[in-house]
């Protein structure tokens, strides 16, 4: 998947997927040096911003970790990466049906919260899962290299019945979601 | 008291009449041989197996089954008898485990035929062997005794039996099996729950599959009493304590799919009063990793799920679908998982609603912000389009919320009825039921929670036991909800009156020997409201009236909260003094501060700080206008009670989203006798145990 490709969520079958993931995995990248075998820890963190019409109505991030209605959830805050070796260190699930009629939109970002860019992390990768049969829908690797410490990597938005994911991989700066919101607005 | 054998230890029986229970995660046969003097069996007429159950003195169960319940009369053993061996062997040829190492633990318990447990004894440490000796009950001096063997044999029953002296034994074995076999195909797929009370309700359920069940399987299960009559109302009372408890008669067992049990501590099989639905999924994964120590009798049976449902519909709810080691804590687990579903279902309600209003709001001050709107129909236009936009999204936010609210209402129906006595409401039968309970049970319901988005659904309000705060049914002027005007004089005495029925819960669900409940009614305010209590004499003395017994109360629960914390912490909780009383202490106090000076007061808050923890609770029953006096010197005191009204009030927040729930205190039905039956019944075995 590459930046602005959309992809819809409904099922081949027709059926329009229930619950789904938004797995983030990375690993910390090894200074070479004198201590060569000590790797710098870097937290990463997931977020989702939920929105109605263009207006965030709710997050879910580390110090939030459900949201008020239940229907996004975090896995909770992993802070150095790697524990999967592949797999997902943060995820979010979003159960779909549950969502309030009123969000219509769901934006993803991931924040280097102990400050590194993107240089300094590999094998970053955040990826879309169907959490009903474990089958990965999408995958976007972060592009890594760039010198900026966040991402707004996808959107999951409404389009009629169903929903649609977006990728985004918008580069930019921040702690946490809030230094965000500027760069994510432009993208609703 | 039980006692919990290990491998080789053996216990005195002083009874005769018995019931060996046997509980494992998939079935198993359970048979029994008898010996002589030397221990060996000296036929196969000596062997009492699902072919041939029915010896002097001895009845097994027809066929394998996860639960079984063996009969033994010790009396009417033959006098050449010297020895029963209870086997345990896994069928073969029917696609379960193998091994006992890859089925879940086995649990045996010898009984009274009241139901209390004499000794039990969790068979671990199994591995390959495929049939047991699990207990072996034995002749020593005239008198009977219990031995835990859990001699395994990898050979299976043939080689078991052998050491027991049978030549025949791999014949035996094959009879066995085949008989087995036949009675597997019988019968309904489901393993029997293990109580009594499970046993009826299934006996119910069986028989409402066909009259080609009478001859169930189970039919010899009854032991010493004779088998149930399938389904007959006239079972309640043959087994003793049980009876009444959810019996044949019970209204849930066949309309509900889930007949629970008020003691939660079975669970009924889903599959076994929905026959129609395909059978739960083998119980027991091949590895029990469960501690054989922490568990509560038996290994966890599978939690009930809830049948796959039809496509397109949300799935049948079930009671007890949560997790747990106990049906207790499952139906803990999912009364607080409906508990927070609702909420979140409401939040998502409420957050759309909010989110329309403000966009009908801006959308309408544009319009009016517009000149172009003036002119012409356009404004009214755009109006009438933002009100459309509004209704819409309110409508669509409120169908949301009636699908979750069918659902919950759905499953509340269902978990309702199976709650036990401790999570019920006063109006539910299984308070009719009631016995004095063994053991302390994981929390008590005080009230229940509504919002009003969610009428009439209401969430059970259960707290965990021991009580970690006190609570404060407060007795001052509120908000009442419902708007009618409630005079003080009556507030106060309905006030007392709803601490009284939390007073009644509180010491029904504890074991008759481990809740003691101390009143300090200094002015006799509450006499009224206090009389079921004192008339059943329930109460460690009668209610204490002046300032001197408030005093002296207070000074003895101080000193004992002082005695227990000293021996806590030093480590010495044996060192108390002799006769000292170890049950918890509940103090009811009414009309604070009437009758406290100051060094009462300062008693009293350091028992509602210090006291919960070395189980002594505090139950106040106050106005706060009363105390005024003292400024906010009494705040703290006053927020670290759980406050309760004795009328339904919003005051009580849930701990994930923060609603105002409105609380309703747990109602006695009016003109019930159910407080002054279930009082009674404590009163007794308190007497009983004196």
């Amino acid at each position: 998947m590459t930046k602005g490709q959309a992809i819809s969520l409904q099922k081949n079958d027709g059926g329009s997927l229930t619950a789904v993931r938004m797995g983030l995995g990375w690993q910390a990248a090894p200074r070479r040096g004198l201590f060569g075998s000590r790797t710098r820890e870097i937290d990463l963190d997931a977020s989702a911003v939920l929105f109605a019409d263009k207006q965030p109505v709710d997050v879910v991030f580390f110090r939030h970790l459900v949201s008020d209605d239940g229907s996004v959830r975090h896995t909770g805050d992993n802070l150095v990466g790697g524990v999967g070796q592949g797999g997902d260190d943060e995820a979010i699930l979003v159960d779909l049906g549950r969502i309030p009629v009123h969000i219509d939109q769901i934006v993803f970002t991931v924040n280097s919260f102990t400050g590194q860019t993107f240089q300094e992390v590999q094998n970053a990768f955040c990826r879309l899962v169907d959490e009903t049969n474990g089958q990965e829908l999408a995958r976007y690797t972060l592009a890594g290299g760039g010198a900026y410490t966040a991402q707004i990597m996808a959107k999951v938005h409404r389009v009629g019945a169903g929903w649609n994911m977006t990728a985004l991989g918008t580069p930019a700066n921040g702690r946490t979601f809030q230094d965000l919101m500027p760069a994510i607005l432009p993208a609703l | 008291m039980t006692a919990e054998l290990v491998r080789g230890q053996n216990h005195p029986l002083s009874q005769a009449r018995l019931e060996i229970r046997v509980s494992a995660g998939t079935p198993v046969v359970a048979a029994a041989t008898l010996g002589d003097e030397n221990g060996r069996a000296q036929s196969v007429e000596w062997v009492a197996h699902p072919g041939a159950p029915v010896l002097p003195g001895l009845e097994v169960s027809r066929q394998a089954a996860a639960n079984h319940r063996l009969a033994v009369d010790l009396d009417a053993m033959p006098a050449a008898v010297h020895r029963v061996n209870v086997l345990l062997a896994l069928p073969m040829g029917v696609g379960g485990p193998v091994s006992f190492g890859s089925a879940a633990v086995p649990f045996v318990a010898v009984t009274g035929l009241d139901g209390t447990e004499v000794a039990t004894y969790t068979i671990t440490s199994l591995d390959a062997e495929s049939a047991v000796v699990a207990l072996e009950l034995y002749r020593r001096q005239g008198a009977w005794k219990v031995r835990a063997v859990g001699q395994g044999y990898a050979g299976g029953l043939a080689e078991l039996l052998g050491d027991q002296g049978l030549p025949q034994a791999h014949q035996l074995a094959t009879t066995i099996n085949d008989a087995v076999v036949e009675g597997l195909a019988r019968s309904v797929p489901a393993p029997p729950p293990r109580t009594p009370e499970g046993d009826r309700s299934r006996q119910t359920a069986t028989s409402a599959l066909g009259p080609d069940q009478s001859g169930s399987p189970y039919g010899t299960q009854g032991g010493a009493t004779g088998p149930y009559p399938a389904g007959a109302p006239g079972t309640q009372g043959a087994g003793g304590p049980y009876a009444g408890t959810q019996g044949a008669g019970s209204p849930y067992s066949g309309s509900q799919g889930a007949a629970g049990c008020p003691d939660g501590t079975s669970p009924t099989d889903p599959s076994a009063t929905q026959p129609a639905s395909p059978a739960a999924p083998a119980s027991g994964g091949p590895i029990d990793y469960s501690h054989p120590r922490r568990q509560n009798g038996a290994p966890p049976p599978p939690p009930p799920t809830a049948p796959p449902a039809q496509p397109g519909q949300p799935a049948r709810p079930v009671a007890g679908d949560a997790t747990g080691w106990s049906m207790e804590e499952r139906l803990y687990n999912q009364v607080w998982g409906m508990f927070e579903d609702l909420a979140r279902s409401t939040a998502a309600y409420r957050s759309a609603v909010d989110f329309a209003d403000t966009r009908l709001e801006r959308e309408l001050d544009q319009v009016l912000s517009d000149p172009r709107s003036r002119i012409g129909g356009q404004g009214d236009a755009a109006r009438e389009a933002a009100q459309a936009k509004h209704v819409q999204l309110v409508d669509q936010a409120r169908e949301a919320l009636e699908r979750d609210l069918a659902q919950l209402t759905a499953e509340a129906d269902v978990v309702e009825p199976a709650l036990p006595v401790a999570y019920a409401r006063w109006d539910n039968p299984a308070w009719h039921a009631y016995r004095v309970p063994m053991e302390m049970p994981m929390a008590l319901r005080l009230g229940d929670l509504q919002l009003p988005e969610s009428d009439p659904l209401r969430i059970p309000m259960l707290v965990r036991l021991p009580l970690e705060r006190g609570l404060w049914i407060d007795s001052g002027r509120t908000a009442a909800s419902d708007g009618s005007f409630v005079d003080s004089h009556e507030l106060r005495h309905l006030a007392m009156e709803s601490a009284v029925a939390h007073t009644a819960r509180l010491l029904a669900v504890h074991p008759a020997d481990e809740f003691t409940v101390h009143v300090i009614d200094p002015a006799g305010s509450g006499a009224q409201a206090l009389a079921p209590l004192v008339r059943t004499g329930v109460l460690a003395t009668p209610p204490t009236a002046g300032a001197a017994g408030v005093a002296d109360v207070l000074a003895r629960l101080t000193q004992r909260v002082d005695l227990v914390q000293m021996a806590v912490r030093g480590g010495a909780a044996d060192s108390l003094p002799p006769g000292f009383d170890t049950s918890q202490q509940l103090l009811l106090v009414n009309d604070f501060p009437h009758g406290f000076d100051d060094r009462a007061v300062n008693q009293l808050r350091y028992l509602a700080d210090e006291g919960p923890a070395v189980g002594v609770h505090l139950m106040m029953v106050a106005d706060r206008e009363d105390s005024s006096a003292y400024g906010p010197l009494l705040d703290p005191l006053w927020r670290g009670l759980l406050r309760l009204t004795p009328v339904p009030e919003d005051h009580l927040a849930d701990p994930w989203v923060g609603h105002a729930w409105t609380y309703e205190p747990p109602l006695v039905p009016h003109g019930s006798q159910v407080l002054e039956q279930v009082l009674a019944q404590v009163a007794a075995a308190r007497a009983k145990y004196r």
